[in-house]
């Protein structure tokens, strides 16, 4: 186990690496890095002290270490637009983004398991033909287009929810979370539900596709034979089974999911991250977009690291092969 | 059906090897079996229709949106049905320029289409080269080559086509070269698949045995066996393009407002929205659904003929 512990963190680093790389050679060595960090109307002085704090008269690899160094100790930057430090700002929308994020997997999960395993244990009646072709109008229909109907229909014709903005928070330690109120809830009910539907599709094709195989094996049998009620088979024998998927995915799915909020933040004018990244790429904030990325970065690697691990817990066959390899 | 399966599935297979008249034979019969699921039938009809009036736009159109001598900013914002001042019916209404909606979702949808069919055309001759050329030379290329498929393909694509427009800035090739970007990998990760497999059989062994050149062998011989799996993975994925652009261009990265997609008609019409004047962002909506969920549709009924595992 400790050999995979440290395989994987170790590959996990790997990717932080590449993608740091990647995201200096796009921002600081393509074009004029002082351009890119600094205002237009910033003066003679603030550009040469740029230039010296970046090391720009020094060759590339350094210029990569120097960066490397000063964002490891969370230094990347002052946003031109909020005049603070870029990690500083991304904190502050952080919060609002990891909520919406956990609250649409929570709607994934809830609508996705039970139509999932419906369709799998009637999977030639009306009702299960029903769900897995509209599970395919579940990964065709543009996720921003959906944002754009349900604020039509619910905000604008029927004046049942606000159409966009996260509504009343509280602070708890000094973060602020809409999820405790009333009002913050009623906020995130359309984005969380449009955010959700790309990922409701993908649990019912698992669900399904898990239920049957579980279905037709022994132990389901047996369970029959035994006399046990049709719920308790469902409930206990089935679920159960086709859970493990479901997590996995649905863990490894979280950075995606993260990524999407972009564009439901962006429909739903939703204080968020992915609304910060998108008015930065407006604005050319460009130490704020370096910092976004590098964050998401984050936030995807340690998901993968975490799925992994307890995956690695749960099922020991995959520990074992990939030790032996 | 599933006791023919198998033939149609081997005759794929030998598919480069068979003589013109029967491929093309075996070809009509494929698409026969394609539109014996109703789903995929529908799905052929609409994209079809999409297809054509697209590219039939500057004819069947009722005005040009581009120009600006047939549209009159009187005509700005008309509910659908109304009559433009020159006369014509806006079916679709009108956007806040006074341009027929009809007519800019017909030349949108060219866009649109357009970047799709393109991107994955590049992405998937340049994915099939890196690919095969993985399998052909083996060891440390593959490896390589793979890690980067894999760390990529770990990565949610909107992310990277962002990061990428946001350097490159806006504009049709910009958004094609980013989609490439992002696409490459699958046809690498498929192609590199089959080549693996390919690259065992008797024929690649005579080829070496005659002495050809590596680079014929690599091109003449491995690569077009390696197509037919490449053309399904193609087909889903003109969808995933097409669903990416329209994305970054409501985002306000992808394509130049002179040049608008469906993605960017929506962006525009969404400003609109509040005030319950729907139709300039709603029927761009619909005609982007259809193009995708049509092509989904023919996509997993490919699926199901060339794989002949998943017929049960």
């Amino acid at each position: 186990m400790i050999t995979f512990l440290i395989r994987r963190i170790f590959q996990a680093l790997i990717i932080l690496f590449a993608m740091a790389l990647l995201i200096f050679l796009a921002v600081y060595a393509v074009g004029n890095p002082v351009d890119a960090l600094l205002s237009p109307d910033a003066t003679q002085i603030e550009r040469q002290a740029t230039i010296e704090k970046l090391g720009l008269d020094k060759p590339l690899y350094l210029q990569f270490g120097l960066f490397l160094w000063n964002a490891v100790q969370g230094d990347l930057g002052t946003s031109f637009v909020y005049g603070m430090p870029a990690t500083e700002v991304l904190l502050q929308r952080l919060p609002a983004t990891l909520e919406l994020a956990v609250v649409a997997m929570l709607f994934a999960i809830c609508i996705g398991i039970p139509l999932g395993v419906y369709a799998g244990l009637r999977p030639h009646s009306f009702g299960g033909k029903a769900i897995m072709t509209g599970s395919i109008l579940g990964f065709s229909l543009p996720n921003f287009w959906i944002g754009l109907i349900l604020i039509l229909f619910f905000a604008v014709y029927l004046h049942v929810l606000p159409s966009g903005g996260r509504g009343e928070t509280v602070s708890v330690f000094g973060v602020q979370l809409a999820s405790l109120t009333k009002d913050g809830l009623i906020h995130m009910i359309m984005p969380a539900f449009t955010l959700a539907l790309y990922k409701v599709t993908l649990v019912i094709r698992i669900c399904e596709a898990g239920t049957r195989e579980v279905m037709s094996q022994d132990f389901i049998r047996f369970a029959r034979a035994k006399g046990l009620s049709p719920a308790r088979i469902v409930w206990v024998h089935v679920v159960k089974n086709v859970m493990i998927p479901v997590v996995t995915v649905m863990g490894m799915e979280f950075g995606a999911l993260i990524a999407f909020t972009v564009v439901v933040e962006t429909v739903f004018a939703y204080p968020g991250m992915g609304k910060l990244l998108i008015d930065s790429i407006t604005n050319l904030d460009r130490p704020v977009i370096v910092t976004y990325m590098l964050a998401t970065t984050l936030i995807f690697v340690v998901a993968n690291l975490v799925v992994d691990l307890l995956y690695a817990a749960l099922d020991p066959r995959i520990r074992i092969s990939e030790e032996a390899s | 059906m599933a006791s023919e399966t198998p033939i149609a599935a081997a005759g794929t297979k030998a598919l480069p090897a068979a003589p013109a008249a029967a491929s093309e034979n075996l070809f009509r019969k494929q698409f026969f079996r394609l539109l014996e699921g109703r789903g995929a039938a529908v799905g052929v009809v609409i994209l079809s229709v999409m297809v054509i009036s697209s590219l039939l736009a500057p004819w069947i159109a009722p005005q040009n949106p581009y120009d600006l001598t047939q549209i009159s900013i009187l005509d700005n914002i008309l509910p659908p049905g109304s009559t433009l001042s020159s006369g014509k019916t806006a079916w679709l209404g009108t956007d806040s320029q006074g341009r027929d909606m009809l007519s800019a979702i017909l030349y949108g949808t060219r866009i649109s289409l357009g970047v799709g069919v393109i991107s994955v055309l590049i992405a998937s001759v340049v994915g099939a080269t890196i690919g095969v050329a993985g399998a052909f030379f083996g060891r440390r290329a593959d490896t390589i080559i793979m890690r980067i498929v894999d760390l990529q393909l770990s990565f949610p694509s909107i992310l990277i086509a962002l990061v990428l427009l946001s350097v490159f800035g806006r504009g049709i090739d910009k958004v094609i070269i980013a989609l490439v970007a992002v696409q490459w990998a699958y046809y690498a990760r498929t192609v590199r698949g089959s080549a693996l497999v390919e690259i065992n059989k008797d024929y690649v062994a005579a080829a070496n045995c005659l002495q050809l050149p590596r680079w014929r062998i690599l091109f003449r011989h491995l690569l077009p066996n390696c197509i037919p799996p490449l053309i399904v993975i193609a087909t889903i994925h003109i969808a995933g393009a097409i669903m990416l652009e329209s994305t970054l261009s409501f985002l306000g990265v992808g394509v130049p407002v002179t040049q608008p997609s469906l993605g960017m008609l929506i962006s525009t019409g969404y400003d609109y929205l509040m005030s319950g004047r729907y139709w300039i962002s709603v029927f761009p909506g619909l005609a982007l659904v259809l193009i995708i969920v049509s092509i989904n549709l023919i996509g997993d009924r490919l699926r199901v003929i060339l794989n002949p595992r998943l017929v049960q």
